[in-house]
């Protein structure tokens, strides 16, 4: 073991034992991450935690092992690799900006500074995880303020900032927007989150144990069921059981009308946006049947007590599956028209083209995932690179648009949700026999790893867990795929201008909690 | 422009009758509580060690969930050997008083109303400036949903505006983060007198999932008097709804 310089590979929620985790030094890791990167990989999760591996992995004061997980859509496979760091080392941001909120994360959480980051400021604004450290040489009994920090600025005649947030107008979550401009024209806008930030990463480490699904199901609560299901996948996983085909199917239905009522809601909040009235009012309502669907299956709009390591809580039963179907024909048939409404309307097409555009070879920079992705061309999407559950044996078709603007956010939308339509009647109509939840027991397995990612409705949704000795958590890392795709919004607002940005921000309809934790 | 008008045909009315009528709910809804004290075993405090928030008291054989603390999780039904405790279909949740939410069977009282002169200065409307606070953003989903053509909060007289300074109070979702704190405290004081406080989700009112958590204030009336609490993980929209008509008096 560890003599090899060659990353460790897994599957989607497979599990590696921590010995053949490759231990590399800080330059074959630069090496391996940047060789990976450009071969086509794409930095699913990268973190640091105070321990160090061996055949068992130890506590450690001083040492910071950092881990980064690969993910190589055409194969289907991750790579892990792993180095130690002390109090500094060098920024992998300076050729990798993918690796930039990640590397910020690090040195907040752990008090690692990654030199030379070109753009090195705290992410959430907390107070570092071991005692008497701060990457930032901040006073230690000092009160750390949110967004108290240097900013991006343009100077210049008639340049003006223009700063938003943490509250807003509407009901939504806080943030802090700068924005630099010319006259109505934005040369730059940063965003800086933090004011969600509630120690979820902090509190599931030990576990698992009694809080552990409730902190997952509200990770971001309108993702609710994508990352309740990545974490039952690294608990079955790790327990080595075995999920009924009943469950996945049910899981991946819920998963499904979780996609259909965001895009949908999403599409009217869009109209919105524009003054389009028609659709925004009907993707209201139409919004709620999916979330009521949800609620038909478990009794909770949002998914929550669904998913349980082992399969689901609640069975299809009677002729539940025949009410749903029917629903959902109802409401597909709402959408479309309020959809088509959309294109059909000139005012509402000449807002929607051309603004905020993001080009496929920025997504690829800055790892961009998901619908926001596919909207510039990138063929990407965990069902059908990774698949898990019940995506193994038939997934919904991959859609993409080619213009990368709020239009093909909007389009791809509507395309995903289509899609899922299909598949949710498929999966619906043969509904696997059996049992819901399997009587295995939970116990997951020391001194191992998994990796596990989940197509949610934003796109990709990464889990990483690592047991000590005991078979507990000793780091449990969670990425929403917001975590990605900030980057990418504020990049889609360069050369605006600063009135499109409500419109820009909805077509990306990122989380502030799924970012903040 | 005909067919946007044959599309609003085709999409029909969405408007519930509620409160006039009563409102269909999915059979699986986790509303009020039913706590069966006869069937508690002695000695078995099971539901207190699964319960996720602490929601549980046992005190002698005596069964109470406080519903401010309650996540609507299951996890204590799926415990308890006798059947103690179960969950009803009844949205009615929300209480003017910490201590009502405290629940061991029979009858719960419903929020009540503000006192006349508060109402009085309101007349027929509410504005509220709604501040999200660290939850999971779910609580402010569902309070959003009011809005839509479902629920038509507008046509309560009650609307949700953008300045703290048009608004007669605020309602608050999430515990309350400490990077929120400031951002909290300074809205409310934006606004003028009577400033109501309205605590929506198991978060606001006691903290929900992130209870006792060093990053967060156990709720929103660890720093401000609250008005009107709306348990739920999140609630339902009805049950908000429903808090906020009572609260004017109007049910
Ligand atoms: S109470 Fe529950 S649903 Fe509401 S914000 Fe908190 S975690 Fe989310």
């Amino acid at each position: 073991m560890m003599s090899d310089t060659k990353p460790a590979r897994m599957k989607n929620a497979g599990v590696l034992a921590l010995k053949d985790l490759t231990l590399l030094n800080i330059r074959e890791f630069e090496d391996s991450v940047t060789g990976s990167l450009s071969a086509g990989g794409r930095l699913c999760a990268l973190f640091g935690m105070p321990y160090r591996l061996g055949n068992s992995i130890m506590p450690s004061a001083d040492v910071i092992t950092l881990v980064a997980a690969i993910g190589h859509g055409r194969e289907g496979v991750i790579e892990v690799a792993a180095t130690e760091v002390k109090d500094s080392y060098p920024a992998l941001t300076r050729h990798l900006p993918q690796a930039n909120c990640f590397e910020r994360e690090i040195a907040e959480q752990w008090g690692v500074r990654p030199a030379g980051h070109p753009w090195f400021k705290p992410l959430r604004f907390h107070r570092c995880y071991r005692p008497g450290r701060d990457a930032w040489t901040r006073p230690l009994d000092g009160e750390i303020l949110p967004c108290v920090t240097d900013f991006f600025r343009v100077e210049g005649d008639e340049i003006h900032e223009v700063a938003v947030g943490p509250v807003h107008a509407g009901i939504i979550e806080p943030g802090h927007f700068r924005f630099q401009c010319h006259g109505e024209r934005v040369f730059h806008l940063e965003i800086a989150l933090g004011y969600q930030h509630r120690g979820v990463e902090r509190a599931v480490t030990k576990g698992p144990d009694k809080r552990t699904l409730h902190y997952m199901e509200t990770l971001a609560g309108d993702t609710t069921v994508g990352h309740a299901t990545a974490y039952c996948q690294v608990i079955e996983a790790l327990s080595g059981m075995d999920v009924p085909a009943r469950a996945e199917d049910i899981r991946a239905v819920a998963l499904e009308l979780e996609r259909c009522a965001n895009h949908t809601g999403d599409l009217g909040a869009l109209a919105a946006d524009v003054g389009f009235l028609p659709t925004s009012s009907y993707c209201g309502a139409l919004r709620g049947d999916f979330l009521n669907m949800t609620a038909l299956i478990c009794g909770n709009r949002f998914g929550r007590g669904l998913a349980r390591p082992g399969g689901v809580s609640f069975d299809m039963d009677g002729s539940r599956g025949d009410d749903l179907v029917e629903r959902l024909e109802r409401t597909f048939r709402g959408v479309k028209g309020a959809a088509e409404l959309l294109w059909e309307t000139p005012s509402v097409m000449a807002r929607f083209e051309d603004t905020g555009r993001l080009s496929k070879r920025m997504c690829r920079e800055l790892g961009v995932v998901g619908m926001a992705a596919r909207a510039s061309g990138v063929e990407m999407d965990v069902r059908s690179e990774f698949p898990f559950g019940a995506y193994r044996i038939s997934r919904p078709p991959v859609r993409t648009w080619f213009s990368g603007d709020v239009y093909a956010r909007a389009r791809v939308r509507w395309m995903e949700i289509e899609a899922s339509y299909e598949f949710i009647r498929q999966r619906i109509r043969g509904l696997s026999k059996g049992p819901v939840m399997t009587d295995a027991p939970l116990e997951p397995s020391p001194d191992s790893m998994v990796v596990s990612l989940v197509e949610g409705w934003r796109g990709e949704i990464c889990h990483v867990a690592i047991t000590d000795q005991d078979g507990r958590f000793a780091r449990y890392k969670v990425v929403d795929p917001s975590f990605h795709n900030w980057m990418g919004l504020q990049m889609a607002l360069r050369d605006q201008q600063i009135s499109d940005f409500p419109l820009c921000n909805k077509s990306f309809n990122l989380s502030y909690c799924g970012h903040d934790l | 422009m005909i067919r946007a008008i044959a599309e609003r045909v085709r999409q029909g009315k969405r408007t519930i009758s509620f409160p006039k009528g009563t409102p269909v709910v999915p059979d699986r809804l986790r509303g009020l509580p039913v706590i069966d004290q006869a069937r508690c075993t002695p000695g078995c405090s099971r539901c207190v060690d699964v319960c996720p928030t602490g929601a549980i008291g046992l005190v002698g054989q005596k069964v109470s969930v406080d519903i401010g603390k309650c996540l609507f999780c299951l996890d204590c039904v799926a415990a308890c050997p006798g059947g103690a405790i179960g969950f009803s279909q009844d949205f009615r949740l929300a209480s003017g008083s910490r201590e009502a939410l405290v629940y061991s069977g029979g009858e719960f009282r419903p929020a009540c109303a503000l006192e006349e002169r508060t109402r009085r200065i309101l007349g027929r409307s509410l504005k509220l400036r709604e501040i999200s606070a660290g939850g999971c953003n779910a609580c402010e989903a569902d309070v959003n949903v009011l809005g839509t053509t479902v629920f038509d909060l507008g046509r309560f007289g009650i609307q949700f505006v953008a300045s703290p300074r048009h608004a007669d109070g605020i309602l608050v979702t999430g515990p309350v983060t400490a990077n929120m704190r400031f951002a909290v405290m300074d809205t409310y004081h934006a606004a003028p007198p009577p400033r109501i406080v309205i605590a929506v989700g198991a978060c606001a009112i006691s903290g929900g999932p992130y209870i006792d958590h060093k990053e967060v204030s156990n709720g929103v009336d660890a720093l401000l008097p609250v008005d009107l609490y709306i348990p739920g993980c999140p609630p339902h929209p009805l049950t908000i709804l429903d808090g906020l008509l009572r609260l004017l008096g109007r049910l």
